[in-house]
């Protein structure tokens, strides 16, 4: 566990390291493309700095947020709150903050910078639909995750790629539509913009793959098999999770508010295709071993 | 010379390590009585509910009298027991009073309806699967800490600084799976 914490601590450092080197080259090439000289990388590189402590500081936010998740009570919640704080009681961490989606599929996941600043989600589906055991199990791989820190890459990966897709279809969108100067024809500065603009559009699409690996490099499908095996170890009793992961299996809607950005997060990966357990994109950036292996391995223990 | 540095150096090395394993000493022993306190937390929540819990059955099921003095003295026992050992003795009593309790109401159809009574169910439910893994975390924290305290070389650091070992809280419970107070 221990190596564990040291692995995604380091991992954590190489994400931000690359974010900025990323940024920073694209900060050099427009400001060489605008003659700018130095300003572009050191505006890049503040934009970066800004980022970084955006998404460690306020990541959890960003991505409870974008899951459309409302904080509830003890009183709106009393299976879901003293089943989480029983678990933070067996981890021994300080109880998470808890959050509902209001999605149909049954899915849930952790995110915050540690274990003082976590907070676990879980949606409506997952409530209606398991009983007291499938969500201590649920809840005991949430757990795992906030205890191993995975939660802090995680939020940051997200809250990183999901700021690259915003800018890259910005771009996207800003040279589709001829705005961003475009329009200004007779400006002779306009036509290198244009140009600028759309390379950088197009090299974000490019990166899109590369980010998909970026992902799963960070978060290895390994961990999911670890948060597994260390959720039994909290309930000792592995059943409980197997047969939450066999309801979630025989589910099919699908989630309005999932996103590449924030699939990792999740206990399995959300589809956003009803019926369908993952398009040519979300394979893409497939983050979870398959849900039957899990189980196998589960009921193995 | 060279041999003073080497000297030196080994005396360096082995104080740094006892350093080491006497703040990892202090630090299991903490995170024991944090587990303990943790522990007495759920425990008093339980001594909390258990009068609530008794006036609710009382009102349907009024001639269960026997049932309802044993568990409110084993509740009494329960707060006033010492140590680790007994404390775990006056909580099995405990348990088992509230187990027949549960079983009883499950004989009044209008009882397991009530609102107040279905609270209260839940609340126990999570006192009881709280206490279990309090118990857990204090047992997985004692293990350490004994191991520590009796293997070689930490057993020189523990003696010299009068850690002793922990005792377990040893609760004669079924394997616990789902919950079995859980009724519904």
């Amino acid at each position: 566990m221990y190596e564990q914490i040291a692995a995604n601590k380091r991992r954590t450092i190489v994400l931000l390291l690359g974010a900025v080197v990323l940024l920073g080259g694209v900060g050099y090439v427009l400001g060489y493309l605008y003659q700018a000289g130095p300003a572009g990388l050191v505006i890049a590189l503040a934009i970066a700095a800004f980022m970084m402590i955006g998404s460690y500081r306020y990541g959890d936010r960003v991505v409870l947020a974008s899951a459309r998740a409302r904080e509830v009570t003890p009183e709106q919640q009393p299976r879901l709150h003293n089943v989480v704080e029983g678990l933070a009681i067996a981890a021994g961490v300080p109880k998470p903050r808890v959050y509902v989606v209001p999605e149909d599929a049954p899915n849930a996941f952790a995110t915050g910078r540690d274990p003082q600043h976590s907070s676990i989600a879980v949606t409506q589906g997952l409530l209606d639909e398991m009983n007291r055991v499938e969500l201590e199990g649920v809840i005991a791989h949430e757990m795992s995750h906030v205890l191993d820190r995975d939660i802090l890459v995680g939020t940051i990966v997200a809250t990183l790629v999901g700021a690259v897709v915003l800018i890259s279809e910005f771009f996207m969108r800003s040279w589709m539509w001829g705005g961003f100067g475009g329009r200004r024809g007779n400006d002779r500065g306009g036509g290198a913009a244009e140009a600028a603009i759309f390379a950088i559009g197009l090299l974000l699409l490019i990166l899109a793959p590369i980010f998909g690996q970026i992902i799963k490099f960070a978060v290895s499908r390994q961990r999911e098999y670890l948060a597994d095996a260390q959720g039994a170890m909290l309930t000792r009793y592995p059943p409980g999770l197997a047969s939450a992961l066999r309801k979630i299996a025989g589910h099919s809607s699908a989630m309005r508010s999932a996103n590449n950005a924030t699939a990792h997060l999740w206990l399995n990966q959300p589809s956003r295709i009803p019926g369908e357990q993952t398009s040519a994109m979300e394979k893409l950036f497939s983050t979870h071993p398959p849900i039957q292996d899990r189980i196998k391995r589960l009921e193995e223990m | 010379m060279i041999a003073v540095w080497i000297a030196a150096g080994l005396v360096a090395i082995v104080l740094v390590y006892g350093v080491l394993l006497f703040n990892h000493l202090v630090s299991l022993r903490n995170r024991t009585d944090n587990g303990w306190s943790q522990i007495d937390v759920q425990l008093r929540r339980r001594y909390d509910l258990i009068p609530n819990l008794v006036e609710t059955v009382k009102g349907y099921a009024a001639h269960e009298r026997e049932l309802f003095e044993h568990v409110a003295e084993a509740r009494t026992s329960a707060i006033g027991a010492q140590g680790v050992g007994d404390q775990a003795q006056a909580e099995n009593q405990i348990t088992a009073g509230l187990r027949r309790l549960l079983a009883v109401a499950e004989n009044y159809p209008e009882l397991k309806a009530n609102e107040n009574f279905l609270a209260l169910q839940e609340e126990l439910t999570a006192t009881e699967s709280k206490i279990a893994y309090a118990r857990q975390f204090y047992n997985d924290q004692v293990m350490r800490l004994n191991t520590l305290i009796q293997s070689f070389p930490s057993n020189l650091v523990a003696s010299a600084f009068g850690f002793k070992p922990r005792e377990f809280f040893e609760i004669d419970d079924p394997a616990r799976g789902p919950v079995s107070v859980e009724l519904s």
